[in-house]
């Protein structure tokens, strides 16, 4: 590994960091309005799993939530900014392997979910007292489901040529995908329709596995939520590698 | 060994064929001009060369690198500034300067960003956000951007569009050292005096393809147009010269030349016929004539 790619992944961290007030204080403050609201309306109505309330089920979900949207935005608004403006130029002059740029890219994505997510978690420690049963599950689905979002920003980056495109690529696929994945409510609470539709929906097998870390209970076997992640990982990331090898709306 | 070595490049975007088959080596330690009108296709060469652009077909190779197949030596050994002024708004010039470098592996080379700092005239403005600079100073980063690695091949694609005396006088002195100290410097610019007066081999390049190449001096040669023009008392010209196409401008008689050992016959039929010159000039063809005469082949 060059430190072309030490380099690429200290400017990413630098780039989110100087404009931290928007990265990852919004996003904290954002979790926690829909804490507040969906917490008042519906605590007590509801009970996802045996013994666990709407608030403590609700936490786990909206930090994922947020940690998927955040990592995304970081890769696909870093890309965007660079391309539109030019200055992605400097990053495609020097010596930089597809590799290094994909791993310092994703990695950045990564650490501003995971810092959303820990934000997310400091915040909401004085409104309930939340169990973490398997903190290493917990970690594990925050860090690759990162990473997934964050190969989708990479991708979305690249082919998007305008805002507007990636605006579209947000809010079409992105959104859905998160707020159909079972944030606010357990998929067993869905008719059964909508549950083998929720299966298809990998975002699903990332926030339910999440979850597991906290409560020890899920909808799916955290194995199986893992190998899903894992293999959605895989196949991201060779399409990833492969766009950025073949220079795909970088290098014309 | 051709510190550039460019052979039968082609690209085509859509309905236009940018590069068509070109054919071009600069040596280790020129002062290189490629020149052209907009859309000849410069850009699109030093592009391909940077790896911005995928050639279609065809090699280039980079200090003897090939810029795909060894695309990490051939970046190295070359520096590009860019036509466009870009910037990341997120940074200041230093650390801008800073992150540039070790995308290039270079960890530990504050001395020579101090000293590419203070040779632009960027020292005070070395902490200032990229956003807050004026044009002329981006370019100045710009440039220095390019030279943080010290590359042996440097690129300058229209360095001096758009920015003042002081900046393009300044910028032209830092190129003559750096070639001096044996780095290769190519050039592409609509300012023709400046080719003329920098580089001492030029390219002319038309709808993608290499027209013209050759030493200035050569360029300037192959191109007739020598003149003298005389205010004579009286105002007229002897018979004699009625061979060397006289013709007027103003109060001014001209003669064209073939060459300058013509001036001294000149001189002897005007004393016999009793015609003194009050006032003389000789004029030269220039890069921009050859220039001109060239692309309307």
């Amino acid at each position: 590994m060059g430190s072309g790619f030490v380099t690429l992944l200290y400017k990413e961290l630098l780039r989110f960091w100087k404009v931290s007030f928007q990265t990852i204080l919004a996003p904290v403050v954002t979790a926690l309005l829909y804490l507040l609201i969906f917490s008042h309306v519906l605590e007590g109505r509801v009970e996802a799993f045996p013994g666990v309330s709407y608030t403590t089920f609700l936490i786990p979900g909206l930090a994922m939530m947020s940690i998927l949207q955040n990592a995304f935005a970081n890769s696909s608004s870093s890309l965007i900014q660079s391309k539109i403006t030019g200055n992605i130029l400097f990053v495609l002059l020097p010596p930089i392997s597809p590799g290094e740029f994909f791993l310092a890219y994703v990695g950045a994505a990564i650490v501003r979910g995971l810092a959303v997510g820990v934000g997310i978690f400091i915040a909401t420690l004085g409104f309930v007292e939340l169990r973490l049963d398997h903190p290493l599950w917990t970690l594990a689905f925050a860090f690759f489901g990162s990473a997934i979002l964050g190969c989708l920003g990479v991708i979305a980056g690249i082919w998007a040529e305008k805002f507007d495109q990636l605006a579209s690529f947000q809010s079409f696929l992105i959104m859905p995908l998160t707020f159909l994945s079972g944030v606010f409510y357990s998929i067993h609470s869905l008719p059964a329709f909508w549950q083998t539709v929720s299966h298809l929906n990998p975002f699903f097998y990332m926030i339910d596995g999440f979850r597991y870390g906290f409560f020890g209970a899920s909808d799916t076997p955290p194995h199986l939520s893992l190998a899903v992640v894992l293999a959605s990982l895989a196949a991201l990331s060779f399409l990833t590698l492969r766009l950025l090898a073949r220079g795909y709306k970088l290098r014309y | 060994m051709p510190a550039i070595a460019v052979r039968d490049v082609r690209k085509r975007f859509r309905t236009v064929q940018a590069l068509d088959g070109v054919d071009l080596d600069i040596f280790e330690g020129e002062f290189f001009a490629l020149l052209g009108p907009n859309g000849a296709g410069k850009t699109t060469l030093i592009n391909t060369l940077a790896g911005l652009c995928l050639a279609d077909s065809g090699t280039l190779k980079v200090n003897g690198f090939d810029v795909v197949a060894d695309y990490r030596k051939a970046r190295r050994a070359l520096g590009v500034v860019p036509q466009e002024l870009v910037f990341d708004p997120f940074f200041n010039v230093r650390e801008a300067l800073v992150i540039q470098s070790g995308y290039f592996g270079l960890r530990h080379n504050g001395a020579w960003i101090d000293q590419i700092i203070a040779r632009l005239g960027l020292t005070q403005k070395a902490g200032t956000n990229m956003r807050a600079l004026s044009g002329g100073m981006k370019r100045r980063v710009l440039v220095a951007l390019a030279l943080v690695h010290k590359p042996p091949v440097i690129v300058l694609d229209e360095p001096t569009a758009g920015v003042d005396v002081e900046l393009r006088q300044g910028l032209w002195e830092f190129m003559r050292d750096l070639n001096r100290e044996g780095h290769t410097i190519v050039l592409t610019t609509h300012y023709l005096e400046e080719a003329e007066t920098l580089c001492s081999r030029i390219a002319m390049m038309k709808e993608g393809r290499i027209v013209a190449l050759d030493t200035t001096a050569n360029l300037l040669r192959s191109v007739p147009g020598r003149s003298l023009r005389l205010r004579l008392v009286p105002d007229l010209l002897p018979p004699l010269l009625e061979d060397l196409h006289p013709g007027r401008e103003g109060a001014m008689h001209t003669l064209e030349l073939r060459d300058f050992g013509q001036i001294g016959p000149i001189m002897d039929a005007l004393r016999q016929a009793g015609i003194t010159v009050q006032d003389m000039e000789i004029a030269v063809p220039d890069l921009e004539d050859v220039f001109v005469r060239i692309m309307h082949r």
